[in-house]
């Protein structure tokens, strides 16, 4: 199965899916680590770090940017990150981390809802689009 | 999807004709608006950074990049907290997470931006005015400054705040543009009746709003017309916490709020609904180890009022409040700060109690009067949040245990 997005960030990825049932905000939300630790999203406790991100938006503070480039630096963000619509704030930890790093974490706008939960996924994301292919 | 178009001087901007720090910046000011789908730029009036707490190396990474560059703002740009109290510096715990804080704090002052390091810039005297362009960041900052100034900013994320300071442009995307800012669901608030005259509805209505519209636009309906600039920050703050609001319209109150709801969905806001938020955001304990008020940063006259309400018995736990040096300078000048002092408030600036290892790490059960501080404290710092209003707070602290009026 091949399905097409845009790319708001360009880079490449493969691994398994998480799937959040909520947004989230990467500041205030994840820790250090990769994991979620806001105590009011149902998936508290999930670990984020190279997985396929699939999540419907990014949600409240600005410095979710921040952290999230924090994260691609550390070598604890998620592998790619899948959004059901365009967030603002998510794509400009990424923009900063390739500035500064050279380290690409793709993310892409999808109409995820087909994939399966529990296949590897291979995420490639070039400015003139994207595809993620199970 | 519309092309980016960029004036002739933009692209010199983004080609390096003003030094690699204005291109760089312009990469990322570029980048941001071909995701927004802008048109073009729009050029700002101030800026308000955010970039300036400490989130790691990149925090600092970041800043040198720009400062080796030769950074340097070219529109007025204020600076929200960041992980030092470089007043107070022996009340933050964590000396490593100090050093790096107050080192990424001189490095924003250094690349020209103002020392204001508070995360209610609207609370100073300089403020932009109704229509301006500008690019704020800091979730309670941004939706204030659109909803209550009628300036215009979209929800902007760290590092682009500084880009859009240092090239003076911002995408001309989103709550930039009229129609974007139009109201998305109405909330009828007047079931609430006298309970909307409590301080305490603004957080709570904050939070459920937020919940509920995620990241649209609420126009609320039955806001009392004596509604103060605090009650609208505290609902503005909770709001983009739990959701991701950035503006809001109050009708009668807020400078752009339609007149009629008409064309809008409209949800009833019952009283029992705040009350089952109350309980969300608060333990059921009675047990209590310290009060910490004031996020966003207290306004003056909020801490005049905690003045006139600490003075009495003593105060049994341990007080903190956050507000911005400004405020400080301004209470010292008059001799409240004296009298908060004297009653054993702990006054922090510069940073917040929930961002910067000030508590101490055995208190497991905090009060405050701020939704957005007990939406993030279980997460940022591990304690369970009571929340009620300022007078609770401060008779709670006199008690030793929560007390509430109701």
């Amino acid at each position: 199965m091949i399905i097409h997005g845009r790319t708001l960030h360009p880079g490449t990825a493969t691994g398994t899916p998480i799937r959040l049932t909520a947004p989230l905000s990467f500041w205030g939300g994840t820790d250090n680590q990769g994991r979620i630790v806001d105590a009011h999203h149902p998936q508290c406790g999930a670990l984020l770090t190279g997985r396929i991100l699939l999540m419907e938006s990014g949600r409240g503070s600005s410095s979710a940017s921040s952290v999230l480039a924090e994260q691609i630096r550390a070598r604890t963000a998620p592998a790619a990150i899948i959004l059901s619509r365009p967030d603002p704030i998510i794509p400009l930890g990424a923009l900063v981390a390739a500035e500064l790093y050279h380290l690409n974490l793709p993310v892409v706008v999808a109409r995820y809802d087909e994939l399966p939960d529990d296949a590897l996924l291979h995420v490639s994301a070039t400015p003139a689009g994207a595809t993620i292919t199970v | 999807m519309p092309t980016l178009h960029l004036t002739a001087e933009e692209e010199a901007m983004l080609g390096g004709r003003d030094g690699e720090a204005v291109a760089l910046a312009m990469r990322v000011i570029v980048g941001q608006a071909r995701i927004s789908d802008a048109p073009r730029l729009v050029e700002i009036t101030s800026a308000h950074v955010d970039s300036c707490l400490y989130h790691g190396q990149v925090s600092l990474d970041f800043a040198h990049r720009l400062a080796d560059l030769g950074a340097r703002v070219r529109v007025p740009t204020t600076l929200n907290v960041g992980s030092m109290d470089l007043i107070h510096p022996a009340l933050v715990r964590d000396h490593e997470l100090a050093a790096a804080g107050r080192e990424l704090m001189t490095a924003y002052v250094g690349l020209g931006c103002t020392p204001t390091f508070t995360c209610a810039p609207y609370q100073l005297a300089d403020r932009p005015g109704f229509g301006e362009h500008i690019a704020w960041a800091e979730s309670n900052a941004i939706v204030f400054a659109n909803s209550v100034l009628g300036a215009r900013t979209d929800r902007y994320g760290d590092f682009l705040d500084v880009c859009a300071a240092i090239t003076g442009r911002a995408p001309y995307a989103g709550l930039q543009t009229p129609e974007a800012r139009r109201g998305t669901v109405a909330f009828d608030c007047r079931p609430l009746g006298e309970f909307l005259h409590s301080e305490l509805a603004y957080p709570l209505l904050g939070h459920h709003i937020g919940s509920v519209v995620g990241d649209g636009i609420p126009v609320l309906v039955g806001i009392p017309a004596d509604v103060g600039e605090d009650e609208l920050k505290a609902f503005g703050a909770a709001a983009a916490s739990a959701g991701g609001v950035a503006l809001f319209h109050a009708v009668g109150i807020t400078p752009e709020a339609p007149s009629s709801v008409e064309d809008l969905p409209v949800r009833v806001v019952e009283l029992e609904t705040l009350q089952h938020v109350r309980r969300e955001l608060s333990s059921a304990v009675s047990e209590l180890d310290a009060v910490s008020v004031g996020t966003p940063h207290a306004s003056y006259d909020e801490c005049v009022r905690l003045a006139e309400l600490v003075v009495g018995p003593p105060l049994a736990l341990p007080f903190y409040l956050s507000t911005a040096r400004a405020t400080r300078d301004r209470l010292a000048d008059n001799g409240v700060l004296r009298v908060l002092e004297a009653a054993g408030v702990t006054v922090v600036v510069d940073t917040c109690t929930y961002v910067t290892a000030i508590l101490s790490p055995t208190w497991k059960h905090v009060m405050t009067n701020s939704g957005k501080w007990a939406h993030y404290a279980p997460g940022n710092i591990n304690v369970s949040p009571i929340l009620g209003t300022l007078a609770e707070c401060v008779a709670s602290a006199r008690a030793g245990r929560v007390v509430l009026d109701v």
